[in-house]
């Protein structure tokens, strides 16, 4: 098992490795996201309640999911970083957090959309919208604060330390936003978590989710192997790689 | 044969990309006094940057009265003072108050401050602010955080800057009171200083710096 | 440990008194932003009344931010940081002291003001208690917090404006219960449950910021 970690932990390794399986990972991810588009647009009912607007969740529910699951990916990555110093772990984290900041933005821009017909305006003080702006301020403060470091070392380990901070803090600030919503506007409903859902909706809908978090791993597994060569530039194996494809 | 406290074995160092110097080895024993020498950018303040567990070291190990870092980091703290380029005083202290601040963090007592203040120097500036010192005395007022604190090694980076020739001989007969009563010091200077009765071993850390580009990692 | 520890809340004081900017401005600072919300939405004693606790907890977010740019500033420029660093005492227990320095020189001053500023927002007379009591236990809370922004940013060149995009985000959650506590009391609701949860947040943070203000203050050096 550690013997596996470690060299899992060695760039190389992770380079050939995410090399390997990206394609594969790729193709079923367009699978998912064609299938799941196709069923969820097309063929599942029309709500009863809100119409053809509904269907907006198969983008908005998987993207708000991410957002928070990136999130735990950066603040699992950095604790990994600055206990055992792992370099893997530091680019990982790195990778992800544009890709978590876009899928929070995603998240934002699709609420508001749904936002419109089902509300009457373009932007509601919902408990989880309101909580997906709060955290899409976090993604951007940790890649603010990555990018302010001239050492890219002390930039890391700072960044990894407000991820952390960060993620102590995200549920205390999900929980006060909820309270606040209640406290200031008692007959709010929040239409996204439909207590039933039917099981023709659901299925697209985790379609939709898998499709969603393997788009997440092909990119972030793209944007980890470029970022490898860009600080093993130097060092045998890149060079000899960038040989072998006439570079 | 006198006891041996540091022990470095094996260090590199790297600022960003660029290897400093990899594969250093040496130890310090009771009453042995280094200087390392090196030109502009040889690395000569991050070592002694690293030796202060300010820098992380890339490869290595420090050991401290044969106890191995990090475990005997605190151990090693407590005996180590460490004078860098900035002289760590408060302006808007006088040199007592800033040295009675350094004693208590340093768990020290603090009775003996005017004799070191007396020692160095500054008897008639004690109760001044430090605002109003020459460059040169708030120099003398930092080095004196070296006998305040009580540690048995010294790491002086340009330990000489701004002070004057008296200055200079201060600081030299203070090295040499510490090592003849079994402490150690580590110290860079682009100035000659001459200790009287104590041999000074050079460092010379050009001669194990990395020039071709085969040591550069990530 | 104690002795340290005092030793760095008494230097942190002494350096205070004789140094009168580092906690007339916030002050000067809180009072102003408070003054430019009447201007800003108009003089209506009952819409005024109703923003009011909002306003007041916005501007002591706002003023401890600002205080908090100058908490490491000084020790790093001078390499006084340094040597707490390097000192065999734990780091943490150090910037503990230096954090409740700052409270004592920059958040406490806010607390006996707000009763000022209470009245000139039109609060009623009964909510002072609740506001002193919200903002005791939520500008300890936000010191310690920024504290943490203010070593990320300590070395960086440009940290103003990162600090505030790093630590803002954080303090919502006392905004939200500092502001709605006042606001139960206006109403005439039990006001214990808002408090209990600031009184949680603080010890929360009192437990956790300090480890990691002392290991932001760690990497700043590499």
């Amino acid at each position: 098992m550690f013997q596996w970690f470690h060299r899992l932990a060695s760039l190389k390794n992770f380079y050939r490795l995410a090399e390997i399986i990206t394609p594969w990972l790729a193709v079923l991810c367009a699978i998912l996201l064609a299938v799941g588009l196709y069923r969820g647009l097309v063929v599942a009912p029309t709500d009863y309640e809100q119409g053809e607007s509904y269907r907006i969740i198969y983008v908005h529910v998987p993207s708000a999911w991410m957002s928070m699951f990136v999130y735990m990916v950066i603040a699992f990555c950095s604790a990994i970083y600055l206990v055992w110093n792992m370099k893997l772990a530091d680019i990982v984290a790195q990778a992800s957090a544009p890709m978590g900041a876009a899928f929070t933005f995603l998240a934002l821009a699709t609420g508001s959309l749904w936002g419109k017909p089902m509300w009457g305006t373009w932007w509601e003080w919902d408990a989880r919208l309101t909580s997906e702006l709060i955290l899409l301020f976090l993604y951007i403060g940790y890649m603010a604060l990555r990018g302010a470091f001239e050492n890219s070392a002390a930039g890391a380990k700072a960044a990894a330390i407000l991820a952390l901070v960060g993620v102590v803090n995200i549920p205390i600030i999900h929980y006060s936003v909820e309270w606040w919503n209640t406290l200031h506007q008692p007959a709010s409903i929040t239409k996204f978590d439909t207590p039933s859902i039917h099981i023709s909706m659901l299925i697209p809908l985790l379609m939709m989710a898998l499709g969603f978090k393997l788009f997440y791993l092909v990119n972030m597994f793209s944007r980890t192997r470029s970022m490898i060569l860009e600080r093993e530039a130097s060092t045998s194996w890149v060079r000899n790689r960038a040989q072998e494809n006439n570079l | 044969m006198s006891e041996t406290l540091l022990e470095i074995d094996d260090l590199s160092l790297f600022r960003g990309q660029r290897c400093l110097f990899a594969g250093l080895s040496f130890s310090l024993s009771a009453g042995q006094v280094l200087q390392l020498v090196g030109d502009n950018g040889s690395g000569k303040t991050s070592l002694l940057r690293a030796l202060c567990t300010l820098l992380p070291l890339e490869t290595g190990t420090l050991t401290w009265r044969s106890e191995p870092l990090p475990q005997g980091r605190d151990n090693y703290l407590a005996e180590l003072c460490y004078a860098g380029h900035a002289d760590a005083i408060k302006l808007d202290l006088t040199p007592r108050e800033n040295l009675a601040f350094y004693a208590s963090l340093s768990n020290v007592p603090a009775h003996h401050i005017d004799t070191v203040i007396d020692k160095v120097g500054l008897a008639a500036q004690r109760d001044l602010p430090c605002r109003l010192l020459s460059a040169g005395q708030r120099r003398r007022v930092s080095l004196s955080r070296l006998l305040v604190s009580k540690a048995v090694l010294w790491l002086l980076d340009e330990l000489l800057t701004a002070l004057d020739a008296k200055g200079r001989a201060l600081v030299a007969g203070l090295i040499a009171e510490h090592a003849a009563a079994g402490g150690a010091a580590i110290f860079t200077t682009h100035q000659p200083l001459s200790l009287d009765g104590v041999r000074v071993d050079p460092l010379d850390l050009n001669a194990i710096q990395v020039q071709d580009d085969s040591g550069v990692h990530s | 440990m104690l002795e340290a520890f005092n030793a760095v809340l008494n230097r942190d004081l002494r350096l205070a008194m004789r140094r009168r900017g580092d906690w007339v401005n916030p002050l000067v600072f809180f009072v102003i932003v408070i003054s430019l919300f009447p201007l800003g939405v108009g003089p209506d004693t009952e819409l005024l009344r109703q923003i009011a606790p909002g306003i007041i907890w916005v501007a002591s977010l706002l003023a401890t931010l600002l205080a908090s740019e100058t908490l490491f500033r000084a020790d790093f420029d001078d390499g006084s940081l340094e040597q707490l660093v390097l000192s065999s005492q734990p780091l943490s227990v150090l910037v503990l002291a230096k954090v409740l320095a700052h409270w004592l020189i920059t958040g406490l001053p806010l607390l006996f003001l707000s009763p000022l500023v209470a009245v000139v927002l039109q609060l009623q007379g009964r909510s002072i208690p609740a506001l002193m009591a919200s903002l005791l236990l939520g500008t300890l809370t936000l010191s310690l917090v920024a504290a943490i922004g203010a070593a990320l940013t300590v070395g960086l060149r440009k940290g103003g404006v990162l600090l505030a995009l790093l630590v803002l985000p954080l303090f919502i959650p006392v905004l939200i219960f500092g502001s709605s506590s006042v606001l139960a009391v206006e109403g005439g609701f039990p006001v214990q449950a808002h408090l209990s949860m600031l009184g949680a947040l603080f010890l929360l943070s009192l437990a956790l910021a300090p480890l990691a203000i002392a290991a932001s203050l760690r990497i700043i050096y590499e």
